[in-house]
């Protein structure tokens, strides 16, 4: 099969997956009359925002790289400012926060697009980790300095740093696997996401013991252990798009759906802290883009390495 | 000029809009009452210029029609492109903030344009904040004003991040999220005096601060 087919299958799948999963969620509303329980309610704007998200994504396939890499470039900005929104930043962070927003994403996404890798693995974790205090530091107000900037930092690591991971798979060389770097996004994405959507299934469905009830009281034992084992299955059965063998694919998806879960806890962690349900309303049904993403973003940069210690030359 | 400003200002009223949207993503919270055509009294917390920009954007476009902010004549008259902006796109009370040297009584200003049918938007704090204090002490304005038309609701509204997408003296937004949150709708209550109703109205703005702006 060429990538083109791959791919075609790839979203027919998930088209008819969608299909199925609307017609689920269209039955439930409908036994339930004019009163629809939020859980319903909520379950179909998930849905309906599936749609928009699988859309956007494969329009941006059909850009190719140029589109990957926009679309989380944008997702990434929208990540920042949700982000940042939650810190606490005083005025004289202004030039910093703004050198987030219009340096490094833009730069981060820029060296990607050229496929610098010696260059983007180091640019934020080692220029931006030193420049950003300096900016900070700057404008001379020390109140809670350091935390302004442990805060700040954080931000720029998850937002940009991280997610950036995903769209960087497509700069990788693989020997036998040349020109199909979409298909490994896909294959991350999907298993990553779908973990999440099995995690909230199989949790609803049998959900008894909570995993951290300080953190996350929707995150229990059956819905992570019933969701993880089946999207390691999902993504073992997708190795045919991967460079890898089954076994091999297996194993990843393990490593990529726990990630994705602990990433899931960490984000948990923060909006606890700072009192709030969800990182924004972008999108209906989900929240914000970070709690959509924030499995993801653990997950893409071991993904990434991974994948790049052990397959490319 | 005058032909000219009303085919002009709805192009600029949507493009203001519009490019809040964009900067700042914001959001309206109807959590105290909902969008409805009557006269009212907006009156929020106030650390930008943009501020009254904010609360327009999220109202429904009929109601913006008819929502006009209380604003110094001082900064609003003061070049061609702000008298524009003032006069004819966000159609301004415009009153003279020095008691010294003004001719019309603000108030008077306010009240008919509330006679009219119209809504305002009223900053009580009478400047903008820049402390670190979230809400300055409340000048009497909103007492009086709410002594001559005791029926009109006086609705809290707090703006959140404003300040720091733009803080004052800087040229350059920073695009964070900021929300516009609705309050329920208060009155002067009988026999309440003006310290205790400012300081009544002040606590009920206060209230609607989220922690990390939410």
């Amino acid at each position: 099969m060429t990538m083109h087919q791959q791919t075609l299958l790839l979203f027919l799948g998930i088209g008819i997956l969608l299909s199925v999963a609307s017609l689920i969620g269209w039955a439930l509303a409908r036994r339930a009359g004019d009163k629809p329980s939020p859980v319903v309610e909520n379950l179909n704007a998930r849905i309906k925002a599936w749609w928009v998200m699988v859309a956007l994504i494969g329009l941006s396939f059909l850009a190719g790289k140029t589109g990957v890499i926009l679309l989380f470039a944008f997702a990434s900005f929208a990540a920042l400012r949700e982000f940042l929104t939650i810190t606490d930043t005083r005025r004289a962070d202004h030039y910093a926060l703004a050198a987030m927003f219009f340096v490094a994403l833009p730069v981060q996404y820029y060296l990607l697009w050229i496929e610098w890798y010696g260059l983007y693995a180091i640019f934020i974790p080692v220029y931006g980790f030193l420049i950003l205090p300096i900016i900070a530091a700057l404008r001379g107000d020390t109140t809670r300095y350091m935390e302004r900037v442990a805060e700040m930092q954080w931000g720029m690591m998850i937002c940009i740093f991280c997610l950036s991971h995903v769209p960087a798979l497509l700069t990788l060389t693989i020997p036998g696997y040349e020109g199909r770097g979409l298909l490994l996004v896909a294959f991350l994405v999907i298993v990553v996401q779908s973990s999440d959507v099995l995690q909230y299934v199989w949790g609803k469905l049998y959900g008894r013991h909570k995993v951290a009830p300080n953190l996350s009281p929707s995150k229990t034992w059956e819905g992570l252990i019933g969701g993880v084992a089946s999207a390691v299955l999902l993504g073992t059965s997708l190795w045919w798009i991967t460079p890898f063998s089954p076994l091999q694919a297996a194993g990843l998806s393990l490593v990529i759906t726990l990630m994705g879960f602990f990433g899931g806890l960490v984000m948990s962690a923060i909006k606890r802290d700072r009192g709030v349900k969800d990182w924004g309303r972008m999108i209906e049904g989900h929240g914000g883009m970070l709690d959509r993403l924030d499995s993801v973003i653990f997950a893409a940069p071991i993904f990434f390495h991974l994948v790049r210690y052990w397959w490319t030359v | 000029m005058t032909v000219l400003a009303r085919v002009l200002a709805p192009i600029a009223a949507v493009c203001v809009t519009g490019f809040a949207r964009v900067v700042t993503g914001v959001r309206g919270n109807w959590f105290g009452c909902t969008p409805a055509p009557v006269p009212r009294v907006y009156f929020a917390n106030h650390a930008s210029h943009g501020d009254f920009v904010l609360i327009w954007t999220v109202l429904p476009a009929a109601l913006r029609q008819r929502t006009r902010p209380v604003a110094g004549a001082d900064y609003w008259e003061a070049d061609r492109i702000r008298r524009f902006l003032g006069r004819e796109v966000f159609r301004a009370v415009l009153i003279d903030r020095n008691p010294a040297a003004r001719r019309a009584d603000p108030i008077d200003a306010m009240v008919s344009a509330l006679d009219a049918g119209q809504s305002l938007i009223l900053f009580p704090e009478g400047t903008r904040n820049t402390t670190d204090e979230p809400l300055l002490p409340f000048k009497a304005g909103l007492f009086h004003l709410a002594r001559k038309r005791p029926e009109v609701e006086l609705v809290p509204v707090y703006i959140d991040n404003l300040n720091r997408v733009m803080p004052k003296g800087e040229f350059l937004p920073v695009p964070l999220l900021c929300t516009v949150t609705f309050g329920a709708p208060t009155r002067l209550q009988d026999g309440e005096d003006k310290a205790s109703f400012l300081d009544r109205t002040r606590t009920t703005l206060l209230d609607l601060r989220r922690p990390g702006g939410g």
